[in-house]
């Protein structure tokens, strides 16, 4: 008997999947690690294949940011002109999405897809236009950088410091038929940034620094790297789905990521997508709503609802559930709807204000059965937790009446069971001062009173006859009575008030070593930029703040210079706060007396030399008010901060005086040596021919010969002062466009003799080089050598020898220049490679520029190599050693 | 043999060039015609057909490159390109496009007049070929294929005498790594600088009639290479 096994049949969503994309345009994401990396170039690069093969291809939006290369590559295709619209007296220009539609060609190139779009545009964002121009059966290409990934936006905040405003939803990612990874290693791009390739939308100078770090790009680098893995998997996934083929499938892991009106509610829907994305899981997002939630303010609500929303955003199902008791409802819904897997927020601390407090945690964790648990914790997301809490409990807080009560029930048990055995009479009050002992030392003082009264009532009612009325009758209980209530109150407030103590040395001793850790970190740090974040953090942290420090930019104007978390954006009202604070000098902006209506407050840091910058603050709490405490605490952060700023700024200050004294004495070196240089051979040119000119029959031929000889050679000379000048100029400029290869260097060196044959006869010199091969730029290294045979020829007797010499040491090559002139002047040796320095000869300049030598070791140094000099051991003369890279690899000559 | 006055077309922007020029080169034995621009150039260029060309690369209203390119489809008449831009690409640039050689600004007479002659000559004798060619020590007969240094013969291999051979046919002018290495290699090869390079070096060390006096083959660093004519 045969059995027949059914083929597999493809799963229904996947072929439902298939039919959505039919008719639907497709979309291939060029995806990059940071600016530069040559995504633009790339999708030009493939569009220009796709051209060739006949599709119709239209650049929709392409910025070329004015590279050539990019712009040549964009050549040859149809452009869209770009829809121009006026938005507050600027003409900006976007895609012209309608135009597109109508012209319906088959692929659209769209750059940048993250981009937001002007406002009053149809979409306020550019990838909500690439989705219509999809949804028309468009094949649209585009671009994106890893950073405005929606649910790497908190990773990438931590990790550049730079909060990243334009964003994409996950789902777009999700969505596209194809990425592309274009890559590129973090060294590359640097380089390219140096040279000034790469264009990047975030302009100021310290978010450049701070962006292009190479720790920064790796770290980029990789989470691009794994965001592309993931697709090429997911793609993996459907395709096998859609052709029924067996695999071993995950089964159907289901996340359930709970939030509540905690601000790291938005860092747990961003890990629970985490998770989802790799369980390849679908997962969804819940509040419930129990009665607390009445009692949150606006701003707590609306959080929430942002909360939802970004999960949306992020591809979740969202929910808002009535419950009476939050961990009841959360594990009924996720049995009902068969979740494996709940992502709760860990409670940072006991009493965590929010409605997933320590009890709703534990309580989920015992009952979840087989659903497992995931605790996100609150640290290193949103706000730092620190074990440093300024703020009193809350006083609504009704745990410890709660437990107070519970104690003074038990011991009114417990009293009267020994009241049954043991006849106390009134002695039996004494028992009721331990609930009032405990309340105090554990809650503080109202607590205490609290429990003092209802110990008292208590007493009164079940101990004093008439038994359990309040009334009394006996004199001597009304006594027993009163010095119970008396004693309770007392001691009461006498514990609460050890304890009060005990709580604040506590706090200050914390608050101590946290000041202490700080002042030691900042002490450590140099940079300006690392002094601002260190300081931004530790605020933030201890105050429980959204903190942003400006300082004053070139025109001495207050501009944000680093903030936590990290933010770039200021409203108006709150920059004139900053302004006003700025120009007096006092704290302005909310709880002050300043601008009240601003959201932050700004406070001067000032030291004994003044201002130099300020600080504002956002509270997340909705008290604005600081206690005492805290503005103590505020002012040795801000004090602290100020010294550090300032020490900076005057080594900053020390360092530009340095600079500018270096610069004003080359630039009299600079002037001595132009004057000299020019108007010498200048002189010598105007003299000669004008006398040439006008004593004509008085020269005999050896005299005109002579004076033209004159003529010749200054004019010689000035042309190499030019030549020097210019290749100065070039080296500053950074112009060389230096060319390695392989080069002989033998004919190089002869190549550089020839040209100073007038100067240094050629049978002065003793080349012994051989056959070394270097790798070089050959323009570069001639002149460095004529350069230094020149030196040569200046410097020594003459007629006297020269040697020229090359040695091969370790993959490296070392060629020495020797002379047997004065050797180097005594002062200091490498002041020779200095511009315009000149050595004295005994009592006269040296006719030279000053410059060649400088030249010689800017070009050998833009070639990787050294340039040294050192006196002659065996006898006076000098020694110039050229070291070079050897190039090794013989090619065959056939 | 015609014994006529060759005539130069100098063109050049700057008057006391084009002064200088005019003052300098009669007496060596030359007719000078002068343009200013490009346009007056390609003009007279056509209608006097001078027997060689002074170009300066900067002109006001057209290119060097582009006065040069029309030149060259008209005739092949030598073209001397004088130019104060110092970059090797522009050079290896004219002389790809059909330049015969190229001064620096600022020159020597001497060497201009050199070029010029040089120029000249290939410019008169494109055809005729003479059989056994001398330059200094060296003469190589270029139909036995032998090569001969102050009357010894060298042996070279079969490329080395490749690369001589069109060196000799130029011989005075520059010829470029590309130009050399299409002749040897062929025109997969031109971007094998390499390959030259390690020919060009043993080529040398074989040719080298003595250390003190200047080599016959000179290397015009980063644009190729040139025999002198001595």
């Amino acid at each position: 008997m045969m059995t027949m096994t059914e083929p597999p049949r493809p799963s229904p969503e996947a072929l439902l999947e298939a039919t959505r994309h039919e008719g639907r345009g497709r979309l291939k994401i060029f995806l990059g690690a940071a600016p530069g990396v040559g995504k633009t170039c790339e999708m030009l690069t493939q569009a220009r294949a796709r051209q060739l093969e006949g599709v119709d291809v239209v650049i929709g939006v392409v910025e070329s940011h004015s590279r050539p290369e990019t712009e040549a590559m964009a050549q040859g295709f149809e452009v869209l002109p770009r829809k121009h619209s006026l938005y507050r007296g600027r003409v900006l220009s976007e895609m012209d999405l309608d135009a597109l539609l109508l012209r319906r060609p088959k692929l659209v190139l769209v750059d940048e897809m993250a981009h937001s779009n002007v406002p009053e545009s149809r979409h306020p964002k550019r990838y909500q236009d690439v989705e219509e121009l999809l949804a028309a059966g468009i094949d649209v290409y585009t671009t994106v950088n890893i950073q405005h990934l929606e649910s790497l936006n908190d990773v990438v905040a931590q990790i550049t410091r730079i909060r990243v405003r334009e964003t994409l939803p996950d789902r777009i990612l999700d969505a596209a038929d194809e990425i592309e990874l274009v890559d590129t290693t973090a060294d590359d791009l640097l380089q390219r940034l140096h040279e000034g390739k790469v264009y990047t939308r975030i302009q100021a100078r310290r978010a450049i620094r701070h962006f292009f770090r190479p720790g920064n790009l790796a770290a980029l680098r990789e989470l691009a790297l794994r965001r592309a893995a993931q697709h090429v998997d997911r793609d993996v996934v459907d395709y096998m789905q859609s052709h029924a083929i067996d695999g071993p499938w995950a089964i159907g892991e289901h996340i359930l990521a709970c939030v509540d009106e905690h601000p790291a509610s938005a860092e747990l829907v961003r890990r629970a997508r985490r998770l989802a994305d790799s369980l390849k899981a679908d997962w969804t997002a819940i509040y419930i709503e129990s009665p607390q939630h009445l009692s949150l303010t606006e701003a707590e609500k609306d959080g929430i609802a942002d909360t939802l929303r970004l999960a949306q955003r992020l591809g979740a199902e969202t929910a808002t559930l009535p419950g009476r008791d939050v961990a009841d409802a959360i594990l009924e819904y996720a049995r009902q709807k068969n979740f494996t897997q709940i992502v709760i927020g860990k409670p940072a601390r006991r009493h965590f204000r929010g409605l997933l407090s320590g009890s709703v945690v534990r309580r989920i964790l015992r009952q979840s059965g087989a659903i497992s648990v995931m605790a996100v914790s609150a640290e290193g997301a949103g706000f730092p937790e620190k074990a440093v809490h300024t703020r009193p409990a809350d006083s609504t807080d009704y745990e410890p009446y709660c437990f107070s009560a519970l104690g003074v029930g038990l011991t009114t048990v417990f009293a009267g069971g020994i009241d049954r055995l043991v006849a106390l009479g009134t002695g039996i009050s004494m028992l009721f001062l331990i609930p009032v002992m405990v309340s105090a030392v554990t809650f503080g003082l109202w607590p205490a009173l609290f429990t003092a009264f209802i110990s008292v009532m208590t007493y009164n009612f079940f101990f004093l006859p008439p038994l359990y009325t309040f009334n009394i009758a006996d004199p001597n209980n009304w006594l027993s009575f009163g010095v119970l209530l008396f004693v309770a109150v007392i001691a009461g407030n006498l514990a609460a008030r050890v304890r009060a103590e005990a709580d604040l040395s506590a706090r200050r001793a914390c608050i101590t070593s946290e000041l202490f850790h700080f002042t030691g970190r900042l002490t450590g740090i140099t940079q300006l930029d690392d002094i601002l974040w260190a300081t931004a953090y530790q605020i933030a942290s201890m105050l429980k703040a959204n903190v942003l420090i400006l300082l004053p930019d070139a025109s001495g104007r207050p501009e944000i210079a680093s903030g936590y978390p990290p933010d770039d954006e200021i409203d108006a009202q709150d920059m004139a706060a900053a302004n006003w604070c700025w120009d007096h000098g006092q704290p302005a902006g909310r709880n002050a007396e300043t601008l009240p209506g601003a959201k932050r407050l700004f406070l001067p840091m000032r030291t004994g030399a003044g201002l130099v910058g300020i600080i504002g603050l956002l509270r997340m709490d909705e008290k604005g008010m600081m206690s005492t405490e805290e503005q103590r605490l505020l002012d040795s952060l801000i004090d602290q901060t100020a010294l550090a700023i300032e020490r900076c700024q005057l080594v900053q200050k020390v360092d530009k005086a340095q600079v500018r004294a270096e610069a004003d004495k080359l630039r009299v070196a600079m002037l001595t040596s132009l004057s000299h240089d020019l108007r010498t051979p200048l002189a010598s040119i105007l003299g000669a021919s004008s006398a040439l000119m006008s004593g004509h029959g008085v020269y005999n031929q050896a005299q005109t010969d002579e004076m033209l000889g004159t003529i010749r050679e200054e004019a010689e000379r000035l042309d190499r002062f030019v030549g020097n000048l210019l290749d100065m100029s070039r080296l500053e400029a950074g112009a060389l466009g230096v060319k390695l290869q392989e080069i002989d260097l033998a004919d190089v060196a002869e190549t550089a003799l020839e040209r100073v044959r007038r100067r240094l006869s050629p049978d002065r010199v003793q080349m012994d080089i051989g056959d070394v091969s270097v790798r070089a730029d050959p323009l570069l290294l001639e002149q460095s050598l004529v350069n230094l045979l020149d030196n040569a020829a200046k410097y020594t007797p003459a007629g006297s020898p020269v040697r020229v010499q090359a040695d091969v040491h370790d993959g490296r090559v070392s060629l020495t220049v020797t002379d047997e002139g004065p050797g180097l002047p005594e002062e200091d040796t490498n002041r020779i490679f200095d511009k315009f320095y000149r050595a004295k000869t005994v009592d006269r300049h040296v006719a030279g520029t000053g410059l060649g030598l400088a030249v010689a070791r800017g070009f050998v140094e833009s070639m990787g190599g050294t340039l040294t000099a050192s006196d002659r051991e065996d006898r006076s003369g000098a020694v110039f050693c050229l070291t070079l890279d050897a190039e090794t690899a013989e090619s065959i000559v056939s | 043999m015609n014994v006529r006055v060759p005539s130069i077309l100098i063109v050049d922007d700057e008057p006391q060039i084009r002064r200088f020029l005019r003052v300098g080169l009669p007496p060596h034995g030359f007719i000078c015609v002068e343009a200013a621009n490009g346009a007056e150039a390609l003009k007279i260029f056509e209608k006097d057909k001078p027997d060689v060309v002074i170009l300066d690369l900067g002109l006001p209203d057209i290119d060097g490159y582009g006065v040069l390119e029309q030149m060259r489809a008209q005739a092949l008449t030598p073209v001397l390109i004088l130019s104060a831009r110092d970059d090797v690409a522009g050079k290896v640039r004219a002389l790809e496009a059909g330049a015969d050689d190229y001064v620096t600004k600022p020159f020597d007479m001497e060497e201009l007049l050199a070029r010029l002659k040089t120029a000249l000559r290939h410019g008169l004798q494109v055809a005729g070929e003479l059989p056994i060619f001398t330059t200094g020590p060296l003469s190589v007969d270029l139909v036995r294929r032998q090569v001969f240094l102050r009357g010894e013969e060298v042996h070279l291999t079969p490329k080395e005498y490749d690369v001589l051979r069109f060196l000799v046919q130029h011989a005075g002018k520059v010829v470029t790594h590309q130009q050399l290495l299409k002749q040897a290699w062929g025109a997969a090869h031109v971007e094998d600088v390499q390959y030259l390079r390690v020919l060009m070096r043993q080529l040398r060390r074989k040719l080298r009639p003595d250390e003190t006096v200047q080599h016959i083959l000179v290397t015009e660093q980063g644009v190729g290479y040139r025999l002198l004519l001595l």
